[in-house]
């Protein structure tokens, strides 16, 4: 067996040769002369343009979403002071004189976690690093359905729309959190277009889940089995299989909570509710609890949706910068694998404060307990891959490396959450916030970072300064911590979360109250250190050092692609000899040995 | 450049693009209703009262008989094109788009009736999932209808140019219309018998 592909993979090479030569002239020039302006750059059905509109629109949300935060940062910082620079232009109904108002705070809250997570992380991790390098990594041309892989961008982008529109609407955006509980959502304003704007998500998200799990099944290169898998195709291949799976549930609740709000539904309704001293003229007999399940069944898997792209990136710039294989592979793989599964039945352990009962408390607060196993498995394989090793400290690695502790902080200050009796003291406090805060901000963003500047050589041809790359991790490391870290002071102290005033109001705040001023110079300090990525991003674009293949000496297929990939990906159709992680084999010429090298170790 | 199995299977898992599709599409369609039959059951549960007969059987009943009619000509409409007869594959695709085309009409008098009467969603928890699910199902059965209009239109230029390929889309799109029908076959004892 191996023979016979050894003498084909031959053929291929001297096969490759010949259209290598032709490429740049016929190939390439040729099927992309044919493609206007908008078919190329907008409308495009190419995989890796697709995965980049996603990438960018994702970093923009993001850093919108981290706008608004900043603007709260003020408030907390500050109750009830005129906010500088941009107070005057809020508006009346948002800040008077440049005082915010309660219900703009809200409606901050509320669309900074929407935006973050539906339009900002998970587009950038699934959306935009799943589409480009995801088909590179298995040798596939393209996704399986490329007209669908383009609607499923264009749908998430009216997603977006319609979020941003929703501020500008009588009442404002959605002020009900970004779990938007019932009876609060049913009847509060700016709810329908939310809803509207997380249907378009939703269906988006459903279609890319579909696309990418039929390409990793059907378009995988020959030789690449399962088990040859790059750790980052895997962690891409569960990501998929939770959306597609929990998203129809939030689908139904948003669907429901529409009916609510627009048909006169009482789903979520419960009998004879009283709303500002007059009883609530609907039918009755909902059930706010059941908003919570929904919602919960879609949000936790969501967790996961938002962690696991991350430690596929991280796995990936990791066995490249150790020059190791990754310690533990199958490990890794099965663990993912448990993972998925099993974050399909810890959804109640967030309601654990609902009254739902010791036994259902008793029963999530088990499964929580297993489902942190295979997270420790895979972040413990990802420490033990250092040991020993002659790391490379460049920019994605550095990223990467700070992404080990990040999410350890995120993941250890979650066991208490996920046990009832500490749960009920520290529910809805900043220990919360600080907790998802450390597993979503400095954990899976940082390892975006890493993945924006370890891929951006495939995408461009160009490689990022590597100066400005250490500058913008180390202010944002040391900035992010200070933002974070303070909350579990303030949550073990009681401070709650969602307080207009920061929590000032009460007085057990007032020893920990002046956190809140570190943490809004820490906010906007890591605000100016995202400048110099967005310097280097776009300076590196023009003028950034021109590479070849495979400038990291890396292993997995993307690399054997030309940087950047014409449309089709690879002049011929690439044959897989090993699995992804052959660094530093013995007896080997080089320090690593690619999945797309004969045996014979010619290059092809 | 070619996207490899669109219409011949991939030999270790034995499927085209397409019909993983649809399979996997079918997944998250499960988990939707899933996530609406469990609502009905909890709001039922929970309820103090639950009403009963409002609903008319027989013309639930003569709705589900058409479906599984559609289901049948479905099937037929995909087999004659495996016999290589064009004529009665669009012959059987028309019936099932007239038995869907049916079902709509008969869904239209029951809505009608009760709207007639004043009930609509508001009315109570009973009628709230009730229009909730049997509209979501008539939402897919539009869906449905949509992609059988273009098979028999502008989508059958294909037989010519690839008849596989063409043979391929209409068993997905009856995958897809037996999954339609089986919601029905949820839907018509829960909201009609129980």
């Amino acid at each position: 067996m191996d023979q016979h592909v050894t003498a084909s993979a031959r053929e291929h090479g001297a096969h490759t040769v010949d259209v290598r030569h032709a490429h740049a002239v016929d190939v390439h020039e040729h099927a992309h002369a044919e493609l206007g302006f908008w078919r190329k750059y907008v409308f495009s059905q190419d995989h890796k343009v697709i995965g980049i509109q996603y990438a960018i629109t994702g970093l923009l949300f993001l850093l919108f979403g981290f706008g608004l935060m900043m603007v709260m940062r003020w408030q907390l910082a500050y109750p009830g002071k005129p906010i500088p620079l941009i107070g005057n232009w809020l508006g009346q109904d948002r800040a008077p004189m440049g005082i915010m108002l309660p219900e703009f705070y809200n409606q901050l809250g509320a669309m900074h976690g929407t935006i973050m997570v539906f339009l900002g992380v998970v587009p950038l991790a699934v959306g935009g690093f799943g589409n480009f390098v995801m088909p590179l990594q298995i040798g596939a041309p393209d996704m399986a359905f490329p007209k669908i892989n383009m609607m499923s961008y264009w749908v998430y982008f009216l997603g977006g729309v319609t979020m941003l529109v929703s501020f500008f609407q009588r009442g404002g955006a959605a002020q009900s959190g970004w779990t938007s509980y019932p009876p609060l959502a049913d009847i509060a304003p700016g709810q329908t277009l939310w809803l509207v704007g997380m249907v378009f998500l939703i269906t988006s998200s459903l279609l890319g889940s579909i696309n990418f799990i039929v390409t990793i099944v059907q378009l995988r290169a020959k030789g690449l089995s399962y088990m040859r898998l790059p750790f980052f195709v895997w962690a891409q291949f569960v990501t998929s299989f939770l959306l597609l799976l929990a998203f129809p549930p939030l689908e139904a609740a948003g669907v429901l909570q529409l009916m609510d709000r627009l048909a006169g539904t009482s789903f979520f309704l419960p009998s004879g509710l009283v709303v500002s001293g007059k009883v609530l003229p609907v039918a009755g007999q909902g059930n706010p609890l059941m908003w919570q399940h929904l919602f919960w069944f879609l949000a936790h898997p969501e967790v996961y949706v938002l962690i696991l792209p991350a430690m596929g990136i991280v796995s990936e710039i990791i066995a490249n910068n150790t020059r190791k294989p990754l310690w533990g592979y199958k490990a890794l793989v099965y663990s993912v694998v448990f993972l998925g599964f099993m974050s399909f039945i810890v959804w109640a352990h967030h309601m654990f404060m609902t009254g739902m009962g010791t036994t259902m408390s008793a029963f999530f607060q088990t499964t929580t307990m297993i489902i942190s196993i295979p997270s420790v498995v895979i972040l413990t394989a990802l420490l033990l891959s250092l040991w020993g090793a002659s790391i490379r400290f460049n920019g994605p690695m550095m990223f990467a490396l700070a992404f080990l502790p990040m999410f350890a902080i995120g993941g250890l200050t979650g066991l208490p959450l996920g046990l009832a009796p500490p749960d009920i003291h520290l529910h809805d406090t900043y220990y919360v916030i600080g907790h998802f805060h450390y597993v979503v901000a400095p954990g899976t963003i940082f390892a975006l970072f890493a993945g924006v500047y370890y891929w951006f050589p495939k995408a461009t041809g160009r490689r990022m300064n590597e100066l400005l790359a250490h500058l913008h991790f180390w202010g944002s490391f040391v900035c992010i911590n200070l933002v974070f870290f303070p909350m579990f002071i303030e949550g073990l102290a009681g401070m709650n979360r969602r307080m207009y005033d920061g929590g000032a109001q009460y007085a057990h705040n007032a020893g920990v109250v002046h956190w809140n001023v570190v943490q809004g110079y820490a906010s906007w300090g890591l605000g100016l250190f995202q400048i110099f990525f967005i310097i280097n991003f776009f300076m590196s674009m023009r003028r950034g050092a021109p590479v070849g293949r495979n400038p990291w000496d890396a292993t997995t297929l993307e690399w054997s692609a030309p940087s950047p990939p014409g449309h089709g990906n690879f002049e011929a159709e690439p044959v897989v000899y090993r699995g992804p992680y052959e660094y530093s084999v013995p007896g080997a010429q080089k320090d690593f040995t690619p999945q797309f090298e004969p045996e014979d170790g010619k290059r092809r | 450049m070619n996207i490899p199995y669109v219409v011949e299977e991939r030999p270790d898992s034995g499927l085209t693009n397409g019909k993983l599709g649809v399979w996997l599409f079918l997944a998250s369609e499960v988990m939707l209703f899933g996530a609406l039959f469990s609502t009905y059951i909890i709001l039922r549960t929970g309820a103090v009262e639950w009403p009963h007969g409002e609903l008319n059987v027989w013309l639930g009943m003569a709705n589900t008989f058409i479906l599984i009619g559609s289901s049948v000509t479905m099937v037929m409409a995909w087999a004659s094109l495996k016999m290589h007869d064009f004529g009665k594959h669009r012959l059987y695709l028309t019936l099932t788009f007239v038995l869907a085309a049916v079902f709509l009409v008969n869904k239209y008098f029951e809505y009608s009736d009760h709207l007639s009467r004043g009930e609509g969603p508001w009315h109570s928890t009973f009628l709230a999932i009730y229009y909730t699910l049997t509209g979501l199902h008539g939402l897919h059965i539009i869906g449905g209808m949509i992609v059988m209009a273009y098979l028999l239109g502008p989508g059958a230029a294909l037989y010519k140019k690839n008849p596989d390929q063409f043979t391929n889309r209409v068993e997905n799109t009856g995958l897809y219309w037996h999954f339609v029908d089986l919601v029905w076959i949820f839907l018509f004892p829960v909201l009609y018998l129980l």
